[in-house]
């Protein structure tokens, strides 16, 4: 492999900027005559605007101009969508409201945004956006599913009857109903999975700019996609076309699937610097803001029954989910519930039928989009909580019936679209157990109970889809863009190299990895590879990083720019060599004649690129190649997570005091990157199952909207890991990469509440579980709420 | 943030004179409540007078069977001192769970008492001790001191100016924190005073802030054992009941947490 | 507005601003120190964490005026001579960061932290210890791991 070539635990090239204060963030960019804005937003979750009176705030100090929504619509901006059409099983189209960047006539969540000051600075702005009177007339709001989907709900949008955006299912009904009659056992549960706000640590900021001699707009904002945001920019919102737009993804602070979306605070500052004459506007949200703003996560109540033969094998499974979307449908909402998550009901299991309905649903709360999994962690929690919970009604170890239900055999057609290519589902299993000691635990647990402490044991299987995505597949299940990536390699003239790519780093550490497949391929060191992205004027077109796809696609990508290169090259060096071209190989950043000492270096390669003075007969001289890569098949992830967890029966307070994760990624080109993002995801699943939760009263209004009442998981609530590889490569890809990013999120909220109701001996618990719901259901199992 | 003046006062004296002479003043000491709430536009002081300069303020006083603390010393001194880890263990050890590093460096025990936040742990000490507030107008008992949410017994143009702690035979501070303020959720801090008598104050749990437990005192009086405390019946009349936790919930904490108190006393 | 002097870095500096101008602004916006960041309004996340008379504060949660005399150190005054501070290489070497935006908070943290308890502070303090700072990314693994790297390191160097 080489010492920064695949697998080596390579330190990164990005850390030198960010350790010492010099990473460059959008509110980090300064533009001169830079203004500062401001929203005014609703207090109320659902309401009828009767008037908007800026005077006051316009004559304000400071303040340049109030903008409100019928300017906005009148100078044709258009409505937010959503890009992924999903229909109902009767066929019709999904019923999506409409979606104003900034709305004037019905608010419909509390921060929704009503209108924009524009001041010389950020406080003078926020002094006179208080001073922006809205008259509003209440409206009754609705803030659940359940209470959403009732007969004389509050209705949001004329165009959703019902509150309903859509009812679609997927699966063989019939062959579902005929097992649940059937079956020798049927395990019922009923599944809540909480709401998440996605809080990466750097807020959503824009910074915008209108060159009035060019007609030309550029925009600084926090995106995992900026040629996604240019594209949906230009297409559908009509802010400027897209040879006109230039969207920079600077150094991103953290994105988690909420800086996939182009939200209306980046419409607003590029049309508003226009309407201003052209100085930059900047907008940074504050973190209550991004409470409010921030497309949200989960937030499913699910109702599922499995059903098992008399051998213990499933021969079923039953799940209907009620999605809340919030009040408006967010850019990708519409797949989360549906193709990123009911296709992989299935888990690691040989299921012959599923069947899963899912009923969208609007609420006067903030959308709801993907997040860190997006579907997966749903799915997961839903099949893993089963599994667990069937294993105690049989009387069977957990694991034991997993293993006795794991697909054996690759390529596995599953019944919910999804193809299994590969996997090896017994391997982490065994490896899981061992790190955990998984046959120790009774003397754990003895040991514990007799501290006075309730220990348990909780085991999670997941799988997810990734590597986002074959393009004419995801297009035939209604996706409005391709998932495809892209690449460009440029051998500089002094042998150099820059790699241009679609994808995005907010923390993902392409700069390393990326540069380590170069390294690989042609022995040259990383410090002579230059990652570039997130410029739309640099790079031609990507669709970003989210998905886990930024390895299995966007690595793949750059290796097809890079054969093509190398293919180049070699002609070249077999010219200059007065070789055969069959004959040359790369090494250690050589281009040799094998079995010589002959050799050319990537400096004589380049240097005679871009001099063109001795090239082959008829080659155009450079040395630069594009790709594009577009996957054949999703990925399959897989692994298996335990985690082991004591309480305190006197206050129900959980300690995590060991977590195991077990992963086949397939191929991994760092293992120490790929051990911080399943880290990470961990902790946000952790965070899931134990704090973390967006609570809403039935008025609307949210009530964890700061860290105050939010709970973020802080280095005391998690333990340290352990974190093991097995692997089984993926055939679809040329790295055999099936991707990371998302693993520790998705399959670790089952582990944990798994292993919380089995040291309570109580089923009955819902995330996040927190002190004292747990402490409540030890006291409903009838067990000591004290220390013995 | 609206428009401020502010003001760095030099000594007590000044510090009430640019307070009487402000339209609305506020006192900024560690500023750890103040500025987070004006940063959300929830406060608007016209004034704010800063006295952490202010020299009779600063500083730790261990004499007798007394430790004094000036309103303005951090939290982080507290937590560090020798002469209060030896005199009141407890109190340091309190000083130690407030907050998180960066706000032991600058908050203050006066800036704490005064705001009297119901999820505060200082207030626990000082009605748990049974501590004298000093101001610059008169001293105030602990038990007079506190009078609701948010709310004491200091007029507009009062300044705390120390607090005198009696050492106690035996004393200490269990808290349960809220989980993502990391304030008490439930603290109740215990003490065994040298005369003999206990007292028993629980903050984080009243829905009229911090208060003394008359049936915990009563039951410990008798019987200074963990075991005394769970005899005694807490009822959830008068506890907080928020997203976080169930007034039933939170008597039982107070029960838990002054068990773990007694024990670690 | 209000004229305050301080030592930023090692260098004196002088600026008017206005009165609620908060501290984490005047070295963002006004000195263009923009590796102490923001990420919260509650004075919890502490990715403003500076050091303040050799004291770690949520620039945050101070005022510029508050600052007058004092003596700052940010995150791009703890290098000394172009030498990385050792809790800087114990971060990059133990992949203690993701995004960054959290880490010059934690780094600061993490050094005052040492300074003040010391080279021999075992994994659970540090986890308590760092309550102030939220990260996102890196699930904490990895940090715990560079402080206690940096924490020996430093005691060596002492």
């Amino acid at each position: 492999m080489g010492a920064e070539g695949i697998g080596a635990r390579v330190k990164r090239k990005e850390d030198k900027r960010f350790i010492t204060g010099l990473g460059k963030y959008t509110d980090d960019v300064e533009l001169p005559r830079a203004t500062h804005a401001a929203f005014v937003r609703s207090e109320h979750a659902h309401a009828r605007i009767g008037g908007i009176d800026a005077s006051a705030a316009k004559a304000m100090p400071g303040v340049v101009d109030v903008l409100t929504g019928d300017q906005l619509v009148a100078d044709g901006i258009g409505n937010l969508i959503c890009g992924w059409a999903i229909s109902s099983k009767d066929g019709s189209p999904m019923n999506m409201g409409a979606y104003r960047a900034l709305e004037h006539e019905i608010v419909r969540h509390v921060g929704q945004a009503i209108a924009v000051v524009i001041a010389e600075t950020d406080s003078q702005a926020r002094d006179a956006a208080e001073a922006v009177s809205v008259s509003y007339e209440e409206l009754p709001a609705v803030a659940s599913v359940e209470d959403a989907l009732k007969a004389g709900a509050p209705q949001l949008h004329p165009e959703a009857a019902g509150n309903l955006i859509y009812d679609w299912e997927i699966g063989d009904k019939a062959a579902v109903d005929s097992a649940l009659s059937g079956a020798a056992h049927v395990t019922r549960m009923e599944i809540t999975n909480n709401r998440l706000a996605p809080n990466a640590m750097e807020p959503r900021a824009a910074l915008a700019s209108y060159d009035p001699a060019e007609e030309h707009y550029t925009l600084y904002t926090t995106s995992q996609n900026p040629h996604v945001a240019r594209l949906v920019l230009s297409a559908f919102y009509a802010v400027a076309p897209e040879h006109k737009l230039r969207v920079i993804a600077p150094d991103v602070g953290g994105g988690f699937g909420s800086k996939i979306y182009i939200y209306p605070e980046e419409i607003v500052c590029l049309w508003a610097s226009k309407k201003i004459g052209g100085r930059p506007v900047k907008w940074t949200a504050q973190r209550a803001e991004s409470f409010v703003t921030d497309a949200h996560g989960r937030d499913h109540v699910t109702v599922a029954e499995m059903a098992f033969d008399a051998d213990n094998k499933i021969i079923g499974f039953k799940v209907n989910t009620k999605a809340n979307f919030g009040a408006y449908m967010s850019l990708f909402s519409s797949c989360v519930p549906t193709y990123l998550y009911a296709t992989l009901l299935s888990g690691q299991y040989n299921i012959p039928a599923i069947y899963c309905d899912v009923q969208a649903v609007y609420t006067n709360t903030v959308p709801v989009d993907a997040y860190r999994g997006a579907g997966r962690p749903e799915a997961t929690y839903v099949v893993e909580r089963m599994m667990e919970t069937a294993a105690r009604e049989l009387g069977v170890d957990p694991t034991d019936l997993r293993a006795k239900n794991f697909i054996q055999e690759f390529p596995h057609q599953t019944p919910v679209i999804m193809c299994y290519d590969a996997g090896g589902y017994d391997a982490h299993m065994a490896a899981a157990k061992e790190a955990i000691d998984y046959a120790g635990f009774p003397a754990r647990k003895a040991e514990a109970a007799s501290r006075g402490k309730l220990r348990g044991i909780g085991t999670s299987c997941y799988i997810e889809a990734c590597g986002i995505a074959p393009s004419a597949a995801v297009g035939s299940l209604g996706a409005g863009v391709g998932l495809w990536e892209s690449a460009e390699v440029r051998v500089n003239p002094v042998g150099t190299i820059e790699i241009l790519t679609g994808s995005h780093s907010h923390g993902q550490s392409h700069e390393t990895t990326f540069a380590q497949v170069v390294a690989d391929r042609l022995g040259v060191p990383i410090d002579t590879v230059a990652i570039v992205h997130g410029d739309t004027d640099k790079v031609q077109f990507g669709m970003g990083t989210y998905g886990s796809r930024s390895g299995a696609v966007g690595m793949s990508a750059i290796v097809k720019a890079m054969e093509k290169v190398e293919a180049k090259a070699k002609k070249i060096a077999a010219h200059l060599l007065e070789a055969d071209e069959g004959d040359i190989v790369i090494e250690n950043g050589e281009f040799k004649v094998a079995g010589t000492d002959q050799a050319k270096t990537m400096t004589d390669i380049g240097l005679a690129a871009y001099t063109a003075h001795n090239l082959p007969e008829g080659m155009e001289p450079g040395l630069k190649e594009g790709a594009f890569y577009d996957p054949t098949n999703f990925t399959f992830p897989a692994g298996t997570y335990m985690c082991e967890v004591e309480i305190d029966p006197a206050t129900g307070q959980t300690e995590i005091v060991n977590f195991v994760a077990a992963d086949d990624f397939g191929t991994i080109i760092n293992p120490m990157v790929v051990e911080g993002q399943v880290h990470g995801g961990l902790v946000q699943g952790i965070g899931q199952a134990l704090l973390e939760n967006a609570v809403y009263d039935d008025s609307g209004q949210l009530l964890s909207g700061s860290y105050m009442d939010y709970c973020m998981p802080r280095a005391d609530d998690v333990p340290s890991f352990e974190v093991r590889h097995t692997t089984t490569v993926c055939p679809g890809n040329p790295l055999g990469m099936k991707g990371c990013g998302e693993a520790g999120a998705i399959g670790s909220p089952p582990a944990v509440i798994n292993a919380v109701t089995d040291a309570i001996g109580n089923n009955d618990l819902s995330m996040p579980a927190t002190p004292e719901k747990v402490w409540s259901a030890i006291g409903a199992a009838g067990m000591p709420q004290a220390a013995e | 943030m609206y428009q401020t003046t502010y003001h760095k006062a030099a000594s007590v004296a000044e510090a009430v004179s640019l307070l009487s002479g402000a339209e609305d003043g506020k006192l900024l000491a560690g500023g750890h409540t103040l500025l987070p709430t004006m940063k959300q536009r929830l406060a608007s002081p016209s004034d704010i007078i800063d006295i952490t300069g202010i020299a009779e303020l600063n500083g730790i006083d261990a004499s007798g069977d007394t430790v004094t603390v000036g309103a303005a010393t951090p939290h982080a001194d507290v937590e560090t001192s020798a002469a209060v880890k030896g005199a009141i263990p407890a109190l340091a050890a309190l000083a130690g769970t407030i907050g998180d590093p960066h706000v032991r460096n600058v908050g203050t025990l006066g800036g704490s008492i005064a705001n009297a936040d119901p999820a505060a742990d200082y207030p626990g000490a000082v009605l748990g001790l049974g501590a004298t507030v000093h101001t610059n107008q008169r001293t105030i008992a602990a038990d007079d001191f506190f009078t609701g949410l948010f709310e004491t017994a200091l007029n507009d143009d009062e300044i705390i100016t120390s607090v005198a702690f009696p050492v106690p035979a035996q004393a200490a501070y269990a808290k349960f924190p809220n989980p993502a303020s990391r304030y008490s959720m439930t603290g109740v801090f215990v003490a065994k005073m040298k005369d003999g008598s206990v007292r028993v104050a629980v903050t984080g749990a009243g829905d009229d802030g911090v208060f003394r437990s008359s049936a915990l005192e009563a039951a410990l009086s008798s019987n200074w054992s963990a075991d005394a405390v769970d005899g005694v019946d807490i009822s959830a009349d008068g506890l907080l009941s928020d997203i976080h936790a169930s007034a039933a919930y939170r008597a039982n904490l107070i029960k838990q947490m002054a068990k773990r108190a007694v024990a670690a006393a | 507005m209000a004229t305050v002097s301080m030592t930023v870095n090692g260098k004196a500096v002088q600026a008017t601003v206005e009165d609620r101008t908060l501290l984490v602004d005047l070295l963002r916006e006004t000195l263009g120190l923009t590796g102490t960041h923001v990420g919260c309004d509650t004075s919890q996340c502490g990715a403003c964490v500076i050091h303040m008379n050799g004291r770690a504060v949520k620039a945050c949660t101070k005022l510029a005026a508050q600052a007058e005399g004092a003596d700052i150190t940010t995150i791009e005054g703890l290098a000394t001579d172009g030498a990385l501070h050792p809790m800087q290489e114990a971060f990059r070497e133990h992949h203690g960061l993701q995004c960054g935006f959290c880490t010059p908070g934690m780094i600061m943290s993490a050094v005052e932290m040492i300074d003040r308890l010391g080279s021999d502070i075992d994994e659970a303090t540090i986890r308590e210890q760092l309550e102030g700072n939220i990260c996102r990314c890196t699930g904490y693994h990895n940090i715990v791991k560079a402080i206690q790297s940096a924490a020996g390191q430093m005691g060596s160097n002492a």
